[in-house]
């Protein structure tokens, strides 16, 4: 074999990087508990989020019992479904998906595949996933309140959402969901200024932004869209929280309730939804950046190819993280706004299609002609290009003023938003899992298990979401309770939503088979090796596995190329790690 | 909304700066080589923390310019009332101002190594600031005995809100800067006092900027601005 010098390349510069000083856990609690170790870290959120992600699966089935056999179970009344809805709602958004990708996905891959020891900031890190859990707590507590949780849907709309009519509104329940999410913000800002600071200082030697995996592209630009997004979710709860605990009247109008007139005047609700939406536009793309990056690189890894237009794909990121600010009202179509506003915000809306679209391209055009190997995980990422294109195809529907306002207030609108905001996250969550789960615990998860999973996920979440645009488009309202009277529901509807409830029911329950093959895996699963899926990316390099603190042992990796030499033409292998200075080539081999 | 447009537009057009010094037209597919031969693409030479502190600021000052934003949307409902400026504000601006100056004295006398006038600047910055504080205070009581109480009018509502907030974040800076007079008692070695301290002051003059905007917005001299922003929403 024939090491082939690459120009000057062979030769490393002497470090002009300081290694990284890090903190040392001196007893078992600081290292697993209080631990500052990025890693751990990771491990802590993705628990919390994977939990409450079983929670709020809890609750949609709830929610579907209702929907599909309306009146069976009578502890569902009116009250209990909003708030199984608004609960639902709010935790997959920002306690599981965001949670899950920056704080656990970010937390774990940002350090390792940029070749850091670990975050600059380790005990802001920490702090942030106990203000997580705080949050977290925070609202779990609502349920045991007198009134129980809020029923004001996830966006929290006012004058409704503090008013006696809807559930927890005058009780504790909307309370504790403001300052829940308050103490969440303030975590997360001490988490995302770790992820943004990291990737800007402690890359390695030679990881030069454009080497850097679209991973943590992804997690980058959507860590830095969140830390300036959050904020207007935090404006819009402490002024709710004003109005509802002090009496101010930011958000309430003059109002009649109850037959009495409040002591409130002037108020402006549609300034709340500004506020929530400013903010809950970004959090989609904060949700799919990640979701973006991680599957590119899942794509490449298991097609053997390197991922085609890397640099437009990094463009298009920055350039739907720029856009996404500035699409926030095509969510308040229906609240009589002014039309040229509606123009505007359906055109910049159309826009942000442009650089997704690149996005899709360019992954089929990675995908042909690649060596592609239908792993778990590779399965997970086609599985989301596909759900992606369908959900954002009706997301083009809906970003046009005269469709969206018919269709507004239908279960089209829900199956859009669970398609691409619900489950094309979800499916790369679990690829990222299956890919990940080998480094985090030194274990391959089960890939029978892993592969039922798959299809009974996939094929379900169709098998749900695809009727219910159906459902949609002939006029079945959502966030009703009841729809059994309504004579312009035709009785194939009650047929269809019947079985979609039973389809969410299997769906919910394969997800036990998932956790199962989680724990089962950890202490029966099959050794893996330190690069089982031989990709090139830094954290599959480490000297341990699973890496321990520190990561790198004596020295910090050196990086020589970027994320993504597969099928390398020549090479003796079909990949080349990022840290390789050489390529080795196959014809230079001595012969037997 | 403009505010907050403005202030994103501007850490846009920073962020967009920034990026377009980093070879984002590189073709890295065909650079293969060790660290050093691409100029420009090595990690910056600014410490963390001040990176860390700057982005910080960046999300404070999108928090204030929401506030802004909501502020200037809610003055055009009908039922908005004024408050009345308490003249105290006038002298709690000028201990905002002597803090900064102060801390910013600190910094000159820390690149210097002159550890004794630091300890004096640190400790006025940080009596500069408990002053303005209880001035804020006295402003609040002034306004509630003069019958603008939190509930009464939005505007009232605002403008306790939004002192508060601002309190608050000075609350917080204050945790940092007893922390870095503490280092300047223990005499920890100089470089990290000194970045220590620049933090510090860096988090004071952007305080007192925000606090500047503030006075202008609560005061009613930017109501001709807002009106204009509005009227481009609209």
């Amino acid at each position: 074999m024939v090491d082939v010098p690459l120009g000057p390349a062979g030769a490393v510069p002497p470090t002009e990087m300081e290694d990284m000083e890090l903190y040392h856990p001196k007893s078992w609690v600081t290292k697993y508990v209080f631990s500052q170790d990025a890693k751990i870290i990771a491990v802590q959120y993705s628990i919390t989020a994977l939990s409450i992600g079983l929670v709020a699966l809890v609750l949609s089935w709830l929610m579907r019992l209702q929907l599909g056999f309306p009146g069976v179970f009578s502890f569902i009344d009116a009250n209990a479904y909003y708030q199984f809805i608004t609960m639902h709602g709010m935790m997959m958004v920002v306690y599981v998906l965001t949670a899950l990708f920056l704080g656990g996905f970010g937390n774990y891959l940002i350090p390792l595949m940029i070749g850091a020891r670990d975050m600059v900031f380790p005990y802001a890190n920490m702090l942030s996933f106990w203000f997580y859990l705080l949050a977290v707590a925070v609202l779990m507590a609502s349920f045991f309140v007198p009134g129980g949780p809020t029923g004001a849907g996830w966006t929290l709309y006012p004058p409704q959402a503090i008013t006696s009519g809807t559930p927890g509104g005058q009780d504790l329940g909307i309370i504790l969901m403001l300052v829940s999410l308050m103490i969440f913000i303030v975590g997360f800002t001490m988490g995302g200024l770790n992820y943004v600071v990291t990737v800007l200082q402690a890359r390695t030697r030679g990881m030069t932004l454009m080497r850097m995996p679209l991973t943590v592209w992804g997690i980058f630009t959507a860590s830095f869209m969140a830390l300036l997004a959050f904020p207007a979710l935090f404006v819009g709860a402490v002024m709710m929280l004003f109005d509802r605990i002090l009496g101010t009247s930011f958000f309430m109008p003059a109002m009649v309730e109850m037959g009495q007139q409040l002591e409130r005047t002037g108020g402006s609700p549609i300034l709340f939804q500004h506020l929530f939406w400013f903010f809950g536009h970004p959090e989609v793309y904060i949700v799919a950046l990640p979701a973006f990056g991680i599957v590119s690189d899942l794509i490449s890894t298991h097609a053997r190819r390197n991922i085609f237009g890397y640099r437009m794909m990094v463009w298009a990121l920055l350039g739907i993280g720029a856009l996404s600010f500035i699409v926030w009202a095509h969510h308040m179509y229906v609240s009589g706004m002014n039309p040229y506003f509606g123009f505007f915000f359906a055109t910049t809306t159309l826009i942000i299609a442009v650089p997704t679209a690149i996005k899709v391209y360019n992954w089929i055009l990675t995908l042909w002609r690649g060596d592609i190997h239908l792993t778990v995980p590779m399965l997970f990422a086609l599985a989301f290009i596909v759900t992606f294109v369908n959900g954002g195809l009706t997301g083009l529907f809906l970003g046009n003023v005269v469709v969206d306002v018919p269709l507004s207030d239908t279960m089209f609108v829900v199956a859009h938003f669970h398609m691409v905001m619900g489950v094309a996250p979800i499916l790369v969550i679990f690829g990222a899992i299956y890919h990940w789960y080998p480094k985090v615990t030194g274990r391959m998860l089960d890939d029978t298990l892993g592969k039922l999973h798959f299809w009974v996920t996939f094929l379900g979440a169709y098998a749900i979401f695809f009727p219910m645009h159906y459902l949609g488009l002939i006029g079945v309202p959502r966030r009703y309770h009841d729809i059994a009277d309504m004579a312009f529901v035709p009785a194939s509807a009650h047929t269809l939503n019947a079985f979609i409830t039973v389809v969410a029911l299997i769906v919910g329950a394969v997800q036990l088979v998932f956790v199962f093959n989680l724990i089962w895996s950890l202490y029966r699963g099959r050794r893996a090796d330190g690069n089982p899926w031989h990709a090139t990316t830094l954290e599959w390099q480490t000297p341990e596995t699973p890496p321990p603190h520190g990561n790198w042992g004596k020295e910090q990796p050196v990086v020589y190329r970027w994320a993504y030499d597969y099928s390398v033409p020549g090479a003796a292998q079909d990949f080349v790690p990022q840290n390789q200075a050489t390529i080795a080539h196959a014809a230079a081999r001595p012969a037997g | 909304m403009t505010s907050i447009f403005l202030f994103l537009a501007g850490i846009g057009a920073f962020g967009g700066w920034w990026l377009a010094k980093q070879r984002l037209t590189a073709r890295p597919w065909l650079e293969e080589g060790a660290a050093g031969e691409f100029p420009g693409t090595e990690a910056l030479s600014i410490p963390a923390a001040k990176i860390g502190l700057g982005i910080f600021l960046a999300v404070v000052g999108a928090l204030f310019a929401l506030f802004i934003s909501a502020y200037s949307m809610r003055m055009g409902m009908p039922d908005w009332r004024s408050v009345p400026m308490p003249r105290l504000l006038w002298p709690n601006t000028g201990m905002l101002i002597m803090s900064s100056v102060a801390l910013q004295w600190g910094v000159v006398a820390a690149r210097r190594d002159d550890l004794d006038v630091v300890r004096v600047c640190l400790l006025a910055g940080g009596a500069f600031s408990v002053a303005f504080l209880a001035g804020q205070v006295l402003v609040w009581r002034q306004l509630t005995d003069g019958g603008y109480l939190l509930a009464g009018n939005p505007a009232n509502s605002f403008f306790y809100l939004i002192t508060g907030l601002h309190g608050l974040h000075m609350l917080g800076g204050l945790v940092a800067l007893g922390r870095t007079v503490d280092a300047a008692w223990r005499s920890v070695e100089p470089d990290r006092l000194r970045q220590s301290i620049e933090l510090c002051a860096l988090y004071w003059h952007f305080l007192l900027l925000v606090w500047l905007v503030l006075m202008n917005l609560l005061t009613g001299w930017a109501d001709d601005i807002v009106a204009v922003c509005r009227a481009l929403l609209t």
